[in-house]
């Protein structure tokens, strides 16, 4: 076991020295949910006055925005962190050494996290700082709302670079689009009972739909609805068990095919 | 399998579609044996390195390394393992110490610290150790990913072109390494390579391989003799062109069986 935590913390440690030869590679974390958390505020600050409802739940469209970033930046940080393996042509060193799959996969999480983290938390600072707005007013739920929606977005990452791997760099954009085709049906800035009535179940396969529904039922209603959020941690716990096996399928369909070899180019 | 041989491998294939890149090759390398693994572009020399190594699933047949059958716990010969080649890189953005330090803790390397000042002083590489290894040149990189080869000690060491981009004198210095190396520690290793006279000079043994499969194995010495040339240089050029008077009386000598 001291064998693996020793491999994984190698493989975090790895991407910790590229963040600090290159803090450039960690703007983007910042910068794309800065620049969505300022169209919102503002968005918000206009219809505040307007419409009673805004008066009424004007964190609703931040913390929508913020918690849904949660999500894209999740997938994108481990993918980010798997594709630096690539780009630097450095998988083939990687898959001949003793790391397993396993150990790989848990290292790329914890750096993806790190990521995220790294991106989200001042983001949500300046939300506070410019909009008078904290969205850790949603309490203690907010940590289950995260962990949740983080452990979703890996199972998504974890499949998209399995495909990279398989496939090739012509992928990435896959990868990056992936996680917003689960967007309209996970009741981001609204709620599950606007979908159309044959979409509901697939809403309700998500884990992501019950965060957004769990974070409006405290914005509107000041009530935690701990089961639900129960049952989304269980559903994101299978799709990240899920994302491991896609994971894996598409690493064994790469060594029978050679893709392994030509990473990089 | 033969409980001497550090590597072995028996009826290899992989096939490609319809594209056959190694097709029943079986071969073993004694413990403690350099053996060189010869052949033109696309004769299946990094196919087999690749599938020795598990990053390419064989088609069909077996391989042994360390008495461990790898295609089902590959794991437990990897840490006895490791190779270089100038086809697969070190990250560019971290040290070179940083880098040793990475591949060290995924291999186990027991004083971390000290076997990397150790091999970083073995590869006269210690004075790159704090710059970034995609700023070195191309013959610093390759003694840097030498060191990466040699930081966990292997027991069995695969080596694709190891002295490719390098200048006469430290492909020399690096032949010279690898030679002390394996007398002192009696590491098996594996080196494909096209330089003629590296092969000559480090291999026991020789693999020719053409298409896929093995076309001639011997020595070096023994291969010179049986195509009548005066070097290894000549005796790839026959094989690769299919011609010549060392092809002629092989072909000769095969009739005549």
């Amino acid at each position: 076991m001291s064998g693996s935590i020793d491999r994984i913390y190698a493989l975090v440690l790895r991407h910790v020295h590229i963040w600090r030869s290159s803090v450039i590679r960690l703007v983007d974390s910042v910068y794309w949910p800065a620049v969505q958390m300022f169209m919102w505020g503002f968005l918000t600050q206009f219809l505040r006055p307007q419409v009673s409802f805004m008066a009424q739940a004007a964190g609703i469209l931040l913390s929508g925005l913020l918690l849904w970033e949660v999500v894209v930046r999740g997938n994108l940080s481990l993918s980010i962190a798997f594709m630096e393996e690539m780009w630097s042509r450095n998988l083939g060193h990687l898959f001949v050494s003793p790391i397993r799959s396993w150990e790989m996969a848990t290292g790329i999480i914890i750096v993806a996290l790190l990521r995220s983290l790294l991106g989200l938390v001042p983001v949500s600072l300046m939300a506070w700082a410019f909009f008078g707005f904290s969205i850790y007013s949603l309490g203690l739920p907010l940590i289950a709302f995260f962990l949740i929606l983080q452990m979703f977005s890996w199972s998504v990452g974890l499949a998209m670079s399995g495909l990279i791997m398989r496939v090739g760099q012509s992928a990435e954009s896959f990868a990056w689009a992936a996680v917003f085709i689960l967007m309209p049906i996970s009741g981001v800035y609204y709620p599950i009972s606007v979908l159309p009535y044959w979409l509901q179940p697939f809403a309700y396969v998500l884990p992501t739909s019950y965060v957004f529904e769990g974070m409006r039922s405290i914005l509107l209603e000041h009530s935690a609805q701990w089961h639900l959020l129960g049952l989304a941690f269980v559903l994101s716990a299978v799709y990240l068990v899920i994302g491991f096996q896609v994971f894996l399928w598409f690493f064994r369909s790469s060594r029978r095919a050679g893709s392994l070899l030509t990473q990089g180019e | 399998m033969s409980v001497a041989s550090s590597i072995d491998v028996r009826h290899l294939r992989k096939v490609y579609g319809e594209v056959v890149a190694v097709d029943d090759l079986t071969f073993a390398v004694p413990r403690g044996a350099v053996l060189g693994l010869l052949g033109g572009n696309g004769a299946g020399k990094t196919t087999t390195i690749s599938m020795l190594l598990g990053l390419l699933e064989p088609t069909a047949g077996e391989i042994h390394v360390l008495g461990v059958d790898m295609l089902r716990s590959r794991y437990a010969a990897l840490p006895r393992m490791n190779f270089s080649s100038p086809y697969v890189d070190l990250p560019h953005r971290l040290t070179v110490r940083q880098n040793l330090q990475f591949y060290g803790r995924l291999y186990g390397v027991r004083a971390l610290h000290r076997r990397v000042e150790e091999i970083a002083e073995h590869m006269q590489v210690a004075e790159f150790l704090d710059r970034q290894t995609g700023k070195l040149s191309a013959g610093q990189k390759t003694r840097v990913a030498l060191a990466k080869a040699l930081i966990n000690k292997p027991d069995v060491l695969l080596l694709d072109e190891p002295t490719a981009s390098l200048d006469p004198d430290t492909a020399d210095w690096v032949r010279t390494y690898l030679k002390d190396y394996q007398a002192e520690t009696h590491a098996t290793i594996l080196l494909a390579s096209h330089n003629m006279s590296e092969v000559e000079r480090l291999c026991d043994d020789v693999v020719l391989l053409q298409a896929g499969r093995v076309f001639e194995r011997g020595s070096p010495r023994e291969l010179i003799e049986r195509f009548g040339r005066e070097d290894m240089e000549q005796v790839f050029l026959d094989m690769a062109r299919g011609r010549g008077h060392g092809f002629e009386s092989l072909r000769k000598n095969e009739a005549a069986q």
